[in-house]
């Protein structure tokens, strides 16, 4: 009723208490100017490929994002593992956060590499070792958000999701090589990047693009976590606040 | 440890033994899954034989679903898990038997299932030793990671469309690996298949660890 019950309100411990600051801001801006000179490089500076044409102009962000769509799930895992050791609600976030903005370069990657897919080999899809491996990460990561999406207490969400979290690396190690074996066996791998000669203004391309869609990949699992921080922040002083409501009801009477 | 294993694994089995769930359900549901790939696969055209390693362990995922799911259903109702906190065994001795009961109603299913595609497929066995061996690591790799996941899924209203997103692209090393052995066993090159049997012992180490020591956690929140 009154509002100084709002003020008994327990404080979040070492949490943001905003979606942004000053420094966040800043690494936005740097990354708006490194997307830019990716900008610039990739697709004015750099020459066309011999073989690729333009379309080797995707590779600039598509192989970084593949990278990061990895480093995400690896950020889950040990977000998870922490998660479950000490119960710190910072780690867990951590992991969620970092799970979605993989789950979103993964589908980022698909997409560049169909796009890439079409005008190279002539198909959006083939069943090669990496590309389906990317897919079952896409799927393996989709699992994840669910279990975390749940609506359900915090502490159920977040443990039952841990435990996920925790076996999302060994997963993702196991179904890679068992897609290598796969194909390997009854095929040789099709097309592969890592093959073609890189060198000059193309290889700085690369070079840039890991930069920028590394930034973009920090700025946006910073932001994620802010948000999801304070979502959960919401909840738990939502009940804290309708507890003291409740009570100066009863004391009130 | 083991001992609490083996007590929770007779239970489930004599639930199953006097539900007759398994029985007059999921066994069924196995055959009709058959029945249904005969259908959509024209039975005259040898698609069936030659792609009886891929349908019989898809058959075995969909109907082992069945059977996991219900694995944990049957806790869910009356605080019988609860009931479980309470009785003071280990966690990783529930897992393990719930481990256990899973693989011994999967193995059922498997050979029901072997007999199906011998005598609706007419696919002719060979290589038995490598079959025998790889449906043994293919069925312990399922049931483990079948458990842990059924656990994190259940007493959820949405367990039941859960539970498939989280195990089955989990699953897709041993449904490759299952596959693959078979082939190699059923066309008599059975060397090119104990790589994968080895691939799924692995997957099946993985997951016993980490469902022993992540069952704790588990239960205790639900």
């Amino acid at each position: 009723m009154t509002t100084e019950t709002v003020g008994s309100v327990q404080a979040s411990d070492n949490g943001p208490t905003s979606t942004g600051s000053r420094s966040t801001m800043i690494l936005g801006i740097v990354t708006i100017v490194a997307l830019g000179v990716l900008i610039l490089f990739g697709l004015i500076l750099s020459p066309a490929d011999e073989n690729q044409g333009e379309a080797v102009r995707i590779m600039y962000v598509h192989v970084p994002s593949a990278t990061l769509s990895y480093v995400g799930c690896f950020l889950t895992t040990i977000g998870s593992v922490v998660y479950l050791w000490r119960k710190s609600r910072w780690w867990e976030i951590l992991a969620y956060a970092s799970a979605e903005v993989a789950a979103l370069f993964t589908a980022f990657t698909l997409i560049t590499g169909m796009l890439w897919g079409r005008p190279t080999w002539g198909v959006f899809w083939i069943w090669d070792a990496r590309l389906t491996s990317e897919a079952m990460l896409m799927l393996l990561l989709l699992g994840y958000l669910a279990v975390r999406g749940l609506a359900a207490d915090y502490e159920v969400r977040a443990k039952r999701a841990a435990i996920v979290g925790l076996l999302l690396v060994p997963n993702v190690l196991i179904v890679r090589e068992s897609v290598q074996w796969w194909r390997t066996l009854h095929q040789k791998p099709t097309l592969s990047l890592a093959g073609a000669h890189i060198e000059g203004l193309m290889l700085f391309s690369l070079f840039t693009g890991f930069i920028a869609i590394t930034l973009v990949f920090i700025w946006m699992v910073i932001h994620r976590f802010r948000v999801a921080w304070l979502e959960e922040q919401v909840d738990l002083e939502g009940l804290d606040e309708a507890i003291a409501e409740r009570r100066a009801e009863g004391a009130l009477s | 440890m083991l001992s609490d294993a083996w007590l929770i694994a007779r239970k489930d089995l004599k639930l199953e033994i006097r539900s007759r769930v398994a029985l007059n359900q999921v066994i069924p549901f196995a055959i009709l899954v058959l029945v249904l790939f005969a259908f959509a696969l024209d039975p005259d055209r040898g698609l069936l034989q030659k792609a009886t390693p891929g349908l019989y362990w898809i058959a075995v995922l969909f109907s082992g679903l069945l059977a996991m799911q219900r694995s944990f259903s049957v806790e869910a109702a009356d605080g019988v898990t609860d009931a479980l906190r309470l009785s003071g065994l280990t966690p990783g001795g529930i897992y393990l038997g719930k481990t256990l009961s899973v693989a011994v109603q999967l193995l059922v299913l498997e050979v029901l299932l072997g007999a199906g595609v011998a005598l609706l497929y007419g696919t002719v066995i060979t290589g038995w030793l490598l079959l025998f061996t790889t449906i043994v690591v293919a069925t312990a790799a399922i049931s483990t990671a079948g458990t842990l996941f059924g656990v994190v899924a259940a007493g959820l209203r949405v367990r039941e469309t859960l539970l498939p997103l989280l195990l089955l692209p989990v699953l897709a090393p041993v449904l490759i690996g299952s596959t693959r052995a078979f082939e190699a066993a059923l066309s008599g090159t059975p060397s090119e298949g104990w790589p994968w049997v080895g691939l799924m012992s692995a997957f099946a180490v993985v997951y016993v660890v980490a469902g022993i020591f992540g069952f704790g956690p588990l239960m205790e929140e639900s």
